[in-house]
């Protein structure tokens, strides 16, 4: 926070400039569009009900429908979030990524605190009332992506320039704290999705080459030193040996991608149909309902599941890089093109560890698998993005 | 925005789409490609195949008693994921469980603990195989706790009870019959690829009966093909086909007859033990005995008892290595029936005699019966060097005079037809296995003059060596040279050993049994018999075991008519007399021969065989002294037990084979249907 806070008038300060530019003609005359990027939208609430039904046939034999329901509230939620968040303007915006990043802050602090339960192994959760949690590592990364473009994009007023060394140091001390607090849970997954994230927008806002090319090499020399120097606990080792070779841990992690990897074959081209799939009805496959949900779109609806499901995710970042690019501000543009990679990243890494090209790591697949903290944030983020959509004026 | 920032927005699209192109392409590789293999892998792990064992079939005896049968045994397994569902963990359950036990709970724990987990037990205690397999906690539980078990199963969740067969050994009588009936060991890697038929769980025979008739008793088991989930439980039946139960096998031993023979066996040791080798001048070791009684008209065994025994119920449940090093340390796994090899001593003498009768000796003629036998340099004495002057076959045979029969030998040997003796031997069955229904029988051997000359051949290089290493010429030193340049020659003195069953020629006890049936029922040569005939789980027959004639001796009936006729008078006049003092011979004519065999080194063993037109009775042992001082007495309580002899009274009613027949099938038949 300290090296924002000196900054705050400067950097908060919204795109006066901007406010009262004329709306586009079917805004204005108070159309249905209502400015939004209804493509976005489409894909979106597709895929929010693509999980529904993922997993409510993931967890129907153990639980009914009591994850499908739950799973619909939290959609609820969350779109009243990316309403919310899709309303949100200039300087307004850039306050409330601001605030998710502070909010967060304490979230990930609060959850070394009594407040916090341990889950898997992780203490990443803090109970509330009422038999709800939350995950303040999700709300993180909505609120690093926001910090990120606004600390990277520079104080609205100036012209947008390639960001120098402080800036990227900024950048850099800024997105370290929460990731050294994620990790410290540890959540390995979840830092690594956030470090892959802040190098894309570190690409997105034309940061030197000699940058990029440093924060690799450290990443891949930490990486180094986290295995050598024991830092990393065993079933994390473990976890990247066995996805070099399955048959090192047949009854962990080994058996989990294995039989991740007998459901997604099991389905075939076109799938067992669903609640057809006797490895997803079985139960074979553990944690489907949340982090290996794309098995149960693959084992039931086979390949051309499993191609739509990528597809949609495909479009929801496609339109994000394009909300990107046509931002009117850096920050608008940083903002959009974080979140469209935040996705990529972690979709990448959610359906690649499935299908046994990336190591098991507890990572949600965006909107779809079950779990509130994750579809509040990505649902939040999706809002955003409209928010940067509607203060571009026109839809591309 | 610049130029710059607008190529990176570039660059990141790029990126976004090559990694959905990856993953894309991975999706279709694993799915489209490799979709088969995987989904058989699917099938495979959804569907598990039990095996539902089949009841192994029963050893019965000539009446359809029970040597051998089956129970059932309750076990107890854990289901894992259930315990740890409860919120307790299961501590609750596993307590009561342990408390009925009689077990620390500890144990229980360790035992439904996974390895690796922490506070888990060091393996074997700790459980290591699927964590969603049933983890079995006792097996055979004591019926009150298998009871409370099963019948509130409400009190244990957690916790299923399983119902097994196991083998059970009724001991009618206080039968013991661990050579007969045998023992069950799991199958091994070899026999699971020689029969596609065998599961690996299953337990097959290693000895006696139940090896015999392993494919009788085993039965077919049965496969319940069922669905599962992943944690094991059971959601739907693929297919099924039930087990066949194995046959039950009705044998020719009576257990009354048997128990009266191991106890009588045991008697006899006993005896032996229990008085003073007068050449030693100390104990009889007795370390060994057989003891056999057999149907004449067909060569089924009756009974089949050998020593050292044992109980076979250590058998059930499991052996540990201790007890099997220590029962097989002591001899005791031997069957000394079929087994145990030495020199038939005097009981040889009918092979003899009707080798002398075929080379044209008058059996009615006179030959003297000296102290001693003079061939060559070598002097054979009679036994205990007693001479009787002129006498008859009948009498040489009762009174077991060696000479006589050094005579024969000598005479032809000297004619160059001494080959007479040893194939009379074999064509009395001698050795060759009898091809009993029981597995692992020796041969015994019969040495001539090809097998010496065989025997030297394999031994020369060990004995040359030893004469050239040896010094002077002492006794050992002349042994050895000889035995070196010589030691092919069938000679003289072979020839007389063998007449009187000494020498190189070696039989199993069953042997002999075998040959003195031969001479009691008029020249057939049975393969002896145990198993009676097969019958299904509902005691309808399936297959009778038929007794086999395996040769006619090449005797003629008058010279096994003598023979008979000699051995009678024994049990009247003869070496066969002292047991028998008092014994209604008028009513039940007992044949009889004793035999005193020397074993170099070693204590004499005793012999004594003893047949009617019915049965014989046969026992030895070895270190054990005089066949009718040793073996004798315990002989006689055998027959009286058959006959129902009580003092000098025949009471048939008392009879354990009444006339000294068998019963016939028929009495088991009905007995099982029972």
């Amino acid at each position: 926070m300290s090296v924002l806070t000196g900054r705050r008038a400067s950097v908060l300060s919204g795109p006066r400039a901007t406010r009262p530019r004329p709306l586009p003609a079917a805004r204005r005359r108070g159309g249905v569009l209502l400015g939004l990027d209804w493509a976005l939208l489409g894909a979106v609430a597709g895929l929010v009900l693509l999980g529904a039904v993922l997993v409510w046939t993931a967890s129907a034999q153990q639980h009914g429908t009591g994850y499908l329901l739950r799973h619909l509230v939290n959609a609820a939620v969350g779109a009243v979030l990316l309403g919310a968040a899709a309303c949100l303007r200039g300087r307004w915006l850039r306050a409330g990524v601001a605030m998710a990043y502070a909010v967060a802050l304490l979230g990930l602090l609060a959850v070394l605190g009594p407040l916090g339960s341990t889950v898997n192994g992780s203490r990443s959760w803090i109970t509330l009332p009422a038999g709800l949690s939350l995950q303040p590592a999700e709300l993180a990364k909505v609120g690093l992506v926001g910090v990120l473009a606004l600390v990277l994009a520079g104080p609205a007023h100036e012209r947008p320039v390639v960001p120098g060394t402080a800036r990227v140091a900024r950048a850099l001390g800024l997105a370290g704290v929460p990731m050294l607090l994620v990790l410290r849970q540890p959540d390995l997954g979840t830092t690594l999705v956030m470090a892959a994230t802040v190098l894309a927008l570190l690409l997105a806002a034309g940061a030197s080459r000699w940058w990029l090319g440093a924060l690799v090499a450290a990443g891949a020399a930490a990486a180094m030193a986290a295995v050598r120097l024991g830092v990393l606990a065993d079933y994390q080792v473990a976890r990247f040996a066995a996805f070099a070779d399955p048959a090192l841990d047949p009854r962990g992690v080994g058996w989990t991608t294995a039989q991740a990897r007998v459901a997604l074959g099991n389905g075939g081209l076109s799938g067992q149909g669903l609640f057809r799939g006797s490895q997803t009805s079985g139960g074979f496959v553990p944690e489907q309902h949340t982090d290996f949900v794309f098995t149960a779109a693959g084992e039931q609806l086979g390949f051309v599941g499993g191609a739509l499901l990528l597809g949609l995710l495909a479009v929801v970042m496609w339109r994000g890089l394009a909300i990107a690019a046509a931002a009117p501000d850096a920050f608008g543009r940083l903002l959009a093109a974080g979140i469209a990679s935040w996705f990529a990243v972690q979709s990448f890494e959610n359906v690649g560890m499935c299908l046994g090209i990336m190591p098991v790591t507890g990572v949600p697949l965006p909107f779809v698998s079950y779990g509130g903290s994750s579809m509040f944030a990505g649902l939040a983020a999706i809002g955003l993005l409209q928010a940067v959509h509607r203060s571009a004026g026109a839809p591309r | 925005m610049t130029d710059r920032a607008a190529l990176r927005l570039v660059v990141l699209r790029v990126l976004v789409l090559a990694l959905m192109a990856t993953l894309l392409a991975r999706l279709w590789q694993v799915q489209v490609v490799g979709g088969p293999a995987y989904a058989e892998r699917a099938v495979e792990q959804r569907v598990r195949t039990i095996v539902v064992a089949a009841p192994r079939g029963q050893l019965l005896d000539d009446r359809g008693r029970a040597l051998v049968s089956n129970r059932t045994a309750v076990s107890v397994s854990a289901d894992r994921t259930a315990l740890a569902r409860q919120p307790d963990g299961g501590e609750r359950v596993l307590r009561r469980l342990a408390g009925l036990l009689g077990e620390p709970y500890a144990r229980l724990r360790d035992a439904v603990t996974q390895c690796g987990e922490p506070g888990a037990a060091a393996p074997p205690r700790c459980w290591n195989g699927s964590p969603y397999a049933p983890v079995p906690l006792a097996r055979d539980l004591p019926a009150r706790v298998a009871l409370q078990v099963v019948e509130r199963a409400e009190e244990f969740p957690g916790l299923l009870a399983d119902t097994e067969q196991v083998r059970a050994l009724p001991r009618p009588y206080g039968v013991l019959a661990p050579h007969l009936l045998g023992y069950l060991g799991p199958v091994t890697a070899d026999e699971l690829a020689a029969a596609p038929a065998l599961d690996r769980t299953d337990v097959v025979g290693r000895s006696g009966l139940e090896s015999a008739y392993d494919a009788d008793l085993r039965g077919r088991p049965g496969q319940r093909r069922v669905a599962v989930d992943l944690t094991g439980r059971v959601v739907g039946a693929v297919g099924e086909r039930s087990a066949q139960p194995g046959h039950d096998v009705v044998t020719s031993i009576d257990a009354r007859v048997q128990a009266v023979v191991e106890r009588q066996l045991a008697a006899a040791v006993r005896r032996a033990r229990g008085s003073i080798d007068p050449v030693r001048g100390r104990r009889y070791l007795a370390d060994s005995a057989a003891a056999v009684v057999m149907d004449v008209r067909s060569g089924r065994v009756l009974a089949l008892a050998g020593f050292p025994t044992y109980d076979p119920r250590v058998w059930l449940g499991g052996i540990s290595r201790r007890e099997l090093d220590a029962l097989d340390g002591s001899g005791a796994l031997l069957d000394r029936v079929t087994q145990s090899q030495g020199p038939a001593a005097s009981p040889f003498k009918v092979v003899t005699t009707a080798a002398a009768a075929a080379a044209g000796y008058r059996l009615d003629g006179h030959y003297p019966c000296t102290s001693a036998f003079r061939v060559g340099n070598r002097s054979f004495a009679n036994y205990e060097s007693r001479a009787y002057g002129e006498i008859t076959v009948s009498r040489a045979l009762q009174i077991s005079c060696d000479t006589v029969f050094y005579r024969f030998a000598y005479g032809l040997w000297q004619r160059g037809r001494d080959d007479l003796l040893t194939r009379t031997a074999r064509a009395f069955g001698l050795g060759s296995p009898t091809g009993i229904d029981l597995p692992g029988e020796a041969s015994g051997r019969v040495a001539d003059a090809a097998w010496k000359r065989a025997y030297w051949a394999q031994h020369r290089r060990t004995w040359c060596a030893a004469a050239r290493s040896a010094r002077g010429s002492g006794f050992a030193a002349r042994f050895v040279r000889e035995a070196c340049t010589d030691g092919w020659r069938w000679r003289a003195g072979d020839a007389v050993n063998t007449s009187i069953g000494q020498g190189d020629t070696l039989v199993t006890p069953l042997q002999m049994a075998v040959a003195y049936a031969a001479v009691a029922n008029g020249g057939t040569l049975w393969q002896p018999r145990v198993g009676r005939a097969v019958l299904d789980a509902s005691g309808r027959l399936v297959r009778e075991i038929e007794p086999r004639r395996k040769a006619r001796l090449p005797v003629p009936a008058g010279v096994l008519a003598y023979e008979r006729r000699a051995l009678h008078l024994t049990t009247l006049h003869g070496t066969g007399a002292r047991p028998f003092t008092g014994f209604p011979l008028d009513r039940i004519p007992l044949a009889t021969k004793t035999g005193t065999a020397e074993v170099a080194g070693k204590q004499p063993t005793s012999w004594f065989v003893s047949f009617d037109r019915n049965l014989v009775v046969l026992m030895t042992v070895a270190q054990g002294g005089t066949g009718s001082g040793t073996s004798g007495p315990s002989v006689r309580k055998i027959w009286e037990a058959v006959y129902g002899v009580t003092g000098n009274r025949v009471d048939a009613s008392r009879a354990l084979l009444p006339g000294g027949r068998p019963p016939p099938l028929s009495n088991a038949l009905a007995a099982v249907r029972r």
